[in-house]
């Protein structure tokens, strides 16, 4: 058997065509030195607004992120090392950077248009700040910080609100000066209503999951779907995408099949995956028939399965509130706590795993407490390892399997004990 | 040619590779440990071979194998594989019964291992890329001490006035350990805070899963008694240390091989 194609189902090859279709696009842009692109960040994106004036994001971490994947994420880095940006420095940064400075294409082959607008959307990352201003130095291209109130509280205050809404309203007339064209609030609402129904559809393929056995894998497949979730997010594309998803996972619920042969274990990760070893890491895991049900990483750009939703009668404000409120990044820790404690309850899971980010300490600090709270706490048997999301230098394979293996040992040692 | 059971554990760690014949009474029958060397897979086969020569038995007449340790993927021979983790802490449990806790550390890691009642894992927590707080650790510094490895550990005992170190990175505590030297620091002071700086190290990583008692230390490094003072020191508690601490690896490996050959929990 094709051993690149034992995960792989029409959801993947759909999600192939969409976003190669999206880099294709770009590139069009880039070799008609169009000023369509706006570069955004993936944490709670407002691509929404964005559409609105037919302008095309650019997500500098999915550049990013698609180099590692292909394992061609290092040359980029030691690039940007030799430029003087330090080894712990945040490696989507350092990759961005040095594939930027290398003139190198995409891992596809195409090229990335120039901004015409850096749009810095930071939510709960202060090293994305410099990043973006960087990206404005390095292109000469215009800046706005987009500043989102983190979320000190249950619930954001009015002022939170207002004060993103203004910033929106300032982003609406630069993208009226770049683009020539009146901003069309109607527009903005078709835009919204079809992200709702995104989010909707979004939100049941994550429900699926409660399956025994789950029809995908929660961390890696959802990494998969979380591609046309933020670039076609508010398109008939993106709707389509979803469709086909549940059309997929329902059939797969209805003959009782998973991704592995067994599912054994049911587990939630937190942390972003470590893309340079993504397959290698998703086959350590399947060895013990070991599924992710849920995952926080899938949520950095909108938690959508607790009820969130856009609403296109107040378009500004829904942006506004899913920038503030229904993303993982801008969340507080308790938040983030409690949004792992309903997973691994009303998605059954067995275990929780934690994946720590070396180059990413923003996502990454306050996990050993994690691990801790959700071992003493709570009860539920918690592995902490740790790599990268980008750097191939920071995976040790034969570590990585030692942990994950002996952590399953146990596991399985446990339940058989539990059955006599 | 013999109607008893008998089952094999070879513990193929980064330095050394251990393997223990056992039998269906617990019994170890013979135990070998060879360097490991750069062929990892030769290893695993020559201590496995030393083991049958020494006892005269054939490939045949063991029951069960089980590979464990770093290089347990290479134990090609063998029946299974469990990691030296599941293995430390059920061989620790077997030779000191009440043991909740295990340190090991063998060449290139430290691990920390909470134990349940049976020898089962709980919790672990081991180091990173990186060999600081090690056995190989040890070895550097034993390097630029000019001492051999079995020699620090008991000079160690001698400093009265342990030297501070700064750095746990193998590579730049050579450089502090030259500096301590060109000052004209009393070795065993400096050797005193090498061993020191390791359990104040070691100690961080078994907090993580809790000390709780009795405390086991097994691994290459368990032999040096300068590193067993220290740890004791650090956690305020007494270790258990046995001559076949270095063994457990293999030992644990051979306790699972034979629940295996027996279809029972041993």
């Amino acid at each position: 058997m094709d051993k690149k194609k034992k995960y792989q189902g029409r959801m993947h090859g759909l999600q192939r065509e969409l976003m190669e279709r999206w880099y294709r696009k770009l590139h069009e842009i880039y070799e008609q030195d169009r000023k369509e692109a706006v570069y955004i960040m993936i944490s709670g994106n407002p691509v929404e607004l964005i559409r609105a004036f037919d302008m095309e994001p650019v997500y500098p971490e999915i550049n990013a992120l698609q180099l590692a994947i292909r394992k061609q994420a290092l040359p980029a880095l030691l690039k940007a090392e030799e430029m003087g940006y330090s080894t712990d420095n945040c490696n989507y940064v350092k990759a961005d950077v040095g594939m930027f400075f290398m003139n190198s294409p995409t891992s596809l082959g195409t090229r990335i248009p120039k901004p015409a607008l850096i749009l810095c959307n930071f939510v709960g990352c202060n090293t994305y700040i410099k990043w973006f201003e960087h990206l404005a130095e390095y292109t000469g291209s215009p800046l706005y910080m987009l500043d989102i109130p983190f979320m000190r509280h249950e619930e954001p205050t009015q002022d939170d609100i207002n004060y993103v809404v203004n910033q929106l309203k300032e982003i609406i007339e630069i993208l009226e000066n770049i683009t020539g064209r009146k901003f069309d609030i109607d527009k903005l609402r078709e835009i919204v209503r079809k992200a709702k129904i995104m989010e909707e559809l979004w939100a049941k393929v994550k429900d699926l999951a409660k399956a025994k056995p789950a029809p995908f894998d929660a961390y890696f497949d959802s990494t998969t779907m979380m591609g046309p979730l933020y670039v076609y997010r508010g398109t008939d594309d993106g709707i389509r995408f979803f469709e086909e998803a549940i059309k997929e996972f329902e059939e797969k619920i209805e003959k009782g099949i998973g991704t592995v042969p067994e599912e054994k274990f049911r587990v939630v990760v937190e942390g972003p995956p470590p893309y340079p070893y993504f397959r290698v890491m998703r086959d350590l895991l399947a060895k013990w028939g070991a599924v992710a049900v849920q995952s926080t990483y899938s949520t950095v750009g909108g938690i959508w399965e607790f009820g969130f939703r856009h609403d296109e009668n107040d378009p500004l404000k829904a942006i506004a509130l899913h920038m503030i409120t229904a993303n993982l990044p801008n969340r507080n820790y308790l938040q983030r706590y409690e949004q792992i404690r309903r997973y691994i309850k009303e998605w059954h899971a067995d275990a929780l795993i934690i994946h720590g980010v070396k180059s990413c300490r923003l996502f990454s600090c306050g996990q050993g407490d994690m691990r801790e709270f959700f071992i003493q706490e709570i009860g539920v048997p918690t592995l902490y390892i740790e790599s990268d999301l980008e750097d191939p230098r920071y995976f040790s394979p034969a570590q990585m399997q030692n942990r994950i293996d002996a952590f399953f040992e146990a596991l399985e040692h446990k339940k058989a004990i539990s059955k006599v | 040619m013999n109607n008893q059971i008998i089952v094999c554990g070879i513990d193929v760690g980064s330095t050394q590779t251990k393997g223990v014949l056992l039998n269906d009474k617990k019994e170890i029958i013979e135990k070998v440990l060879i360097p490991t060397g750069a062929n990892v897979q030769k290893a695993a086969e020559n201590a496995f071979r030393e083991l049958l020569k020494k006892t005269g038995f054939n490939k045949s007449d063991i029951n069960f194998i089980v590979g464990t340790g770093y290089g347990r993927y290479k134990v090609t021979f063998g029946d299974t594989q469990i990691t030296e983790i599941s293995c430390h802490a059920k061989g620790a449990h077997f030779v000191f019964p009440n043991t909740r806790t295990v340190i090991d550390m063998g060449g290139q890691d430290t691990k920390a291992i909470r134990v349940g009642e049976k020898g089962e894992v709980i919790d672990f927590a081991m180091n990173d890329k990186c060999a600081a707080g090690t056995g190989r650790f040890l070895a550097a510094c034993a390097d630029v001490a000019d001492c051999s490895i079995d020699e620090i550990g008991p000079l160690s005992l001698k400093g009265e006035k342990p030297s501070r170190l700064t750095s746990v990175c193998t590579v730049f505590v050579e450089s502090e350990i030259m500096s301590y030297l060109a000052k004209g620091e009393k070795l065993e002071n400096i050797l005193a805070g090498v061993h020191r700086a390791i359990a104040a190290r070691t100690v961080s990583l078994v907090r993580r899963v809790g000390v709780v008692h009795e405390v086991t230390f097994t691994g290459g490094v368990s032999r040096n008694i300068g590193m067993v003072k220290a740890l004791e020191e650090k956690l305020g508690v007494k270790l258990n240390v046995s001559p076949l601490s270095h063994y457990m690896g293999a030992i644990g490996a051979a306790l699972f091989a034979l629940e295996r050959a027996l279809g029972r929990e041993v």
